[in-house]
């Protein structure tokens, strides 16, 4: 039976600060931690399957241009080599996310480089890697445009033109215009994409390393032309994603289409620079801001615009521009994102897409007005916090950034002295602070899960919801024991599996108020099955330690089941609450940095977090998320670029060596604050 | 002579070409060992060849005749942990869990070449035996990477297991 919900108003009845088994927050470790410490977990590449062939992609070394043909004789006399797939399905780029189509396939049509081409299948890996090293392909190579400041731009639509920005800069107390660049960034998940795909005749089975498994399932059927009734796609363990596995990626289909090919299983394995050279890039950024201030250090005007780039034919621009819409107030506003048609991979979602690159340069901005202002930069924040959304007049939803900047800088022990640079110097290093304000706009998606109390009083939580070590097997097993009344190691979290009841997937910060939700509505559909067979109201019910309590009596769950188990599919759907309110999570970032004096070398010393993210669901996990976002800072600000050949258009940095994400010992110890918040209309869980 | 893992002695393999941690993965089956690069750039692949931390991704298997090696699975199990695994659990020294084994593997060793006085780049008087600081472990670590950014919570891992230790 299905329990359905449709989220038209906030849902403040905060069902879960009224339960009492008293799991739901709790640092508790993850279950399936002690699988990831033993190298026991499986992830997408390491399934024993028999007779299991080896497929390596070949790539093009040219940006534009059409194979003209590929030479399968120059490889067939090779040890071990079965194929050559040149497939037309074969695909030459990777989904975007919630793309729910094929990607562009005709792999002969190459559009940057680095491009798969063709897939070499042998007996062993070391054979197919040899022999795509050594086959013979012609192609013609075309004029490719590698600088997106050198060709013509369109303008993404959406874009917010309110009042005369030009006016309010001119009649402004005090204003900046300044221009940034930042650079492209990788996602560069530890576990390379990676797929085993088993054909039977019937039904195409793929372990395939993806963060999204109900588009991708269509993604990928739809690529083979089969129905996706005929495909099942199993990701229990994703390597980290940070947005770079939220499409179906070209080694999944290539597995796919030499499995049915070849009547055997393949596994196809990306190597490290085929991630980098092939799956998704963050676009480097052109950025223009304008901010105008009163004498009151009121904004009057807010302009933010930036240049991105992307593949022909893509619809995905970096949302730049994405918190600039809401953060902070000013009348006249101008915000728009053009987009630049250029052969470089494609470029898609990297973790925090929009904000990583758009709110760095909006705080610099906003440090540089605060300072002309002569106005604290903490201050110059908390006075710009709008009291409706600027453009569209909608109200927030529970909103905790002043929180979290006061928080912040108390934990911090922020210096609200004067602010001029070069004050303060140890040896040959400078040492300055600094704050930034943080936003993640709120999303969530349709999404079911299948709640099961089993007969013998245990529970079991199935959703194809991925972990891709978020916490989503900590997280959903503590909603459902916190609801029925039991340790979270009664509660068995079965995910990642297109049999399973579909939800959203992980991405955009979007799963765990979603597929969260929908764990929480099978719940509370087994709670009223439960007040039923006791012939009560399931508000008079109290379920605690696999006991029910009501009126008094109490009776084991076990008992009340009577050998019966109870199982509800939880059906969470997004509603008016969407238009209704302007819901994001919050943040505030502080920071003491050492520049050194000679060199340059800047060193991040500590580092203090304050996070509204609505109700908490585990804060160990939770904890780790941030810490993880804070880290990502260091290397968005400091060391992570993505370099391009200007000539050939090839990335030039195309591994670990090369593109320097941090590392231990550029990492300090860091404060993380959560702070209070329970958002009934972010989610019927107040989670976001 | 054969090359051993967890003490299991296995053949080489025929083709010099399979790199030691292919073989682990591949012919061993024992897939706790990650292949992250292949280029010994993040040390999701470290092993412990005759106790000392190597990428086993840089080298061959064939070279390996007759050495002892040690991969996560033969660190700890899923019902008996080592203490370094269970303080990975605690301390939640992972989100992913792709790098982990290598995080283990590495700071295992990393503890031994501790206790044998081995400086390192944080290490202020190398003629002094290295103190147990947060710098050395992170300066000593700095070879496994991780991107889901758990290294404050993996030193902190690192630090309770050491402390209990040395």
């Amino acid at each position: 039976m299905t329990a359905h919900f449709k989220h038209d108003k906030p849902d403040t009845r905060n069902v879960l600060d009224h339960t009492v088994q008293g799991i739901i927050g709790e640092p508790l470790t993850r279950p399936e931690g002690i699988l990831k410490v033993t190298g026991t977990a499986t992830y997408s590449a390491e399934y024993e399957v028999g007779e299991c062939l080896e497929g390596v992609l070949v790539t093009a070394p040219f940006a534009k241009g059409q194979v003209t043909s590929i030479d399968e004789s120059s490889v067939t006399g090779m040890p071990g080599v079965i194929k050559v797939i040149t497939d037309r399905r074969l695909a030459a780029r990777a989904a975007q996310g919630t793309a729910n189509e094929a990607p562009k396939q005709d792999v002969c049509d190459v559009h940057y480089w680095g491009q798969p081409i063709a897939l070499m299948v042998a007996e062993t890996f070391e054979q197919a890697r040899d022999a795509a090293k050594h086959l013979k392909f012609y192609f013609t190579a075309e004029e490719a445009a590698f600088n997106p400041s050198a060709v013509e731009t369109e303008t993404k639509g959406g874009a917010t033109k309110q009042g005369d920005l030009a006016h309010a800069m001119k009649e402004a107390h005090s204003s900046v215009d300044l221009n940034y660049t930042t650079e492209g960034h990788a996602s560069a998940a530890m576990e390379p994409h990676a797929s085993i795909a088993q054909w039977d005749g019937e039904t195409l089975t793929v372990h395939a390393s993806l963060q999204m498994l109900n588009y991708n399932i269509t993604e990928l059927a739809d690529a083979m032309g089969l129905e996706e009734s005929k495909v099942r796609l199993l990701s229990p363990f994703v390597g980290g994603g940070f947005g770079s596995k939220l499409g179906v990626s070209q080694d999944v289909i290539a597995a796919s289409v030499a499995a049915m090919e070849l009547g055997r299983p393949v596994r196809v394995v990306m190597s490290r620079q085929q991630v980098f050279q092939a799956i998704m890039r963050r676009s480097e950024t052109t950025q223009r801001l304008r901010l105008a201030v009163d004498a009151e250090g009121q904004l009057t005007g807010f302009g933010h615009e930036a240049l991105v780039s992307n593949l022909p034919g893509e619809d995905f621009a970096e949302p730049v521009t994405q918190s600039s819409a809401f953060l902070y107030g000013g009348e006249n506003r101008l915000l728009q994102i053009e987009v630049a048609r250029i052969n470089r991979m494609t470029a898609g979602s990297v973790r925090a897409p929009g904000e990583a690159v758009g709110m760095p340069t909006l705080e610099a901005a906003m440090d540089e007005l605060a300072e002309k202002a002569g106005i604290d930069p903490v201050e110059f924040r908390l006075r710009n916090i709008p009291d409706v959304h600027p453009s569209e007049g909608t109200p927030f939803s529970s909103r905790k950034l002043a929180e979290c900047l006061e928080q912040g800088a108390s934990q911090f022990g922020w210096d609200k002295g004067p602010r001029t640079p070069r004050t303060r110097r140890e040896g040959e290093w400078w040492i300055g602070t600094g704050v930034a304000s943080a936003a993640r706009v709120h999303n969530v998606g349709e999404a079911k899960a299948r709640v099961t109390l089993q007969a013998d009083g245990t529970a079991l939580v199935q959703t194809d919801m991925t972990d891709i070590g978020t916490g989503t097997y900590a997280i959903l097993g503590q909603i459902a024991g916190e609801m029925l009344g039991m340790n979270r190691d009664d509660v068995l979290v079965e995910l990642g599996d297109t049999r399973l009841p579909r939800g959203p997937g992980s991405g955009g910060s979007w799963g765990a108020a979603s597929s969260g939700s929908a764990v929480f509505i099978a719940c509370e559909a087994i709670c009223e099955e439960i007040a039923s067979l006791l012939d009560t109201q399931k508000d008079g019910l109290t379920l605690k330690d696999g006991t029910a309590s009501w009126n008094g009596q109490t009776r084991p769950l076990k008992d009340i089941l009577g050998g019966r188990p109870i199982a509800k599919l939880g059906h969470y759907e997004p509603g008016d609450i969407e238009d209704d309110y302007a819901a994001s999570s919050y943040g505030a970032f502080f920071v003491e940095v050492a520049v050194n004096d000679w060199t340059g070398e800047t060193r991040v010393r500590r580092m203090t977090g304050a996070f509204g993210i609505g109700r908490v669901l585990n804060a160990r996990t939770a904890r780790s998320q941030c810490l993880g976002g804070m880290v990502w800072c260091i290397g968005s600000a400091l060391t992570e670029s993505r370099l391009f050949d200007p000539t050939d258009g090839h990335l030039v940095n195309c591994d670990l060596a090369e593109y320097h994400v941090p590392v231990h010992r550029d990492v300090p110890d860091m404060d993380v604050i959560l702070v209070h918040e329970r958002d009934g209309a972010a989610s019927p869980i107040q989670a976001k | 002579m054969p090359l051993s893992i967890n003490k299991q002695s296995y053949s080489l393999p025929a083709d010099p070409r399979v790199s030691l941690l292919d073989f682990i993965r591949g012919q061993a089956a024992l897939t706790g060992t990650k292949k992250g690069c292949d280029h010994g750039q993040c040390g999701a692949c470290t092993v412990l060849v005759n106790g000392v931390r190597i990428n086993s991704c840089l080298t061959l298997a064939v070279m390996h005749d007759g050495d002892e090696i040690t991969t996560i699975e033969g660190l700890g199990s899923v019902d008996d942990p080592s203490d370094l695994q269970r303080a990975f659990v605690e301390h939640d020294g992972y989100q992913c869990g792709y790098c982990t084994p290598g995080q283990i593997c590495s700071a295992t060793a990393m503890l031994e070449e501790i206790k044998a006085g081995w400086p390192s780049d944080a290490t202020g008087d190398i003629n002094e035996k290295p103190a147990l600081t947060d710098e050395e472990i992170r300066e000593r670590m700095s070879g496994n990477l991780c991107r889901c950014g758990a290294y404050p919570n993996i030193v902190a891992a690192i630090r309770e297991v050491a402390e209990a230790e040395l």
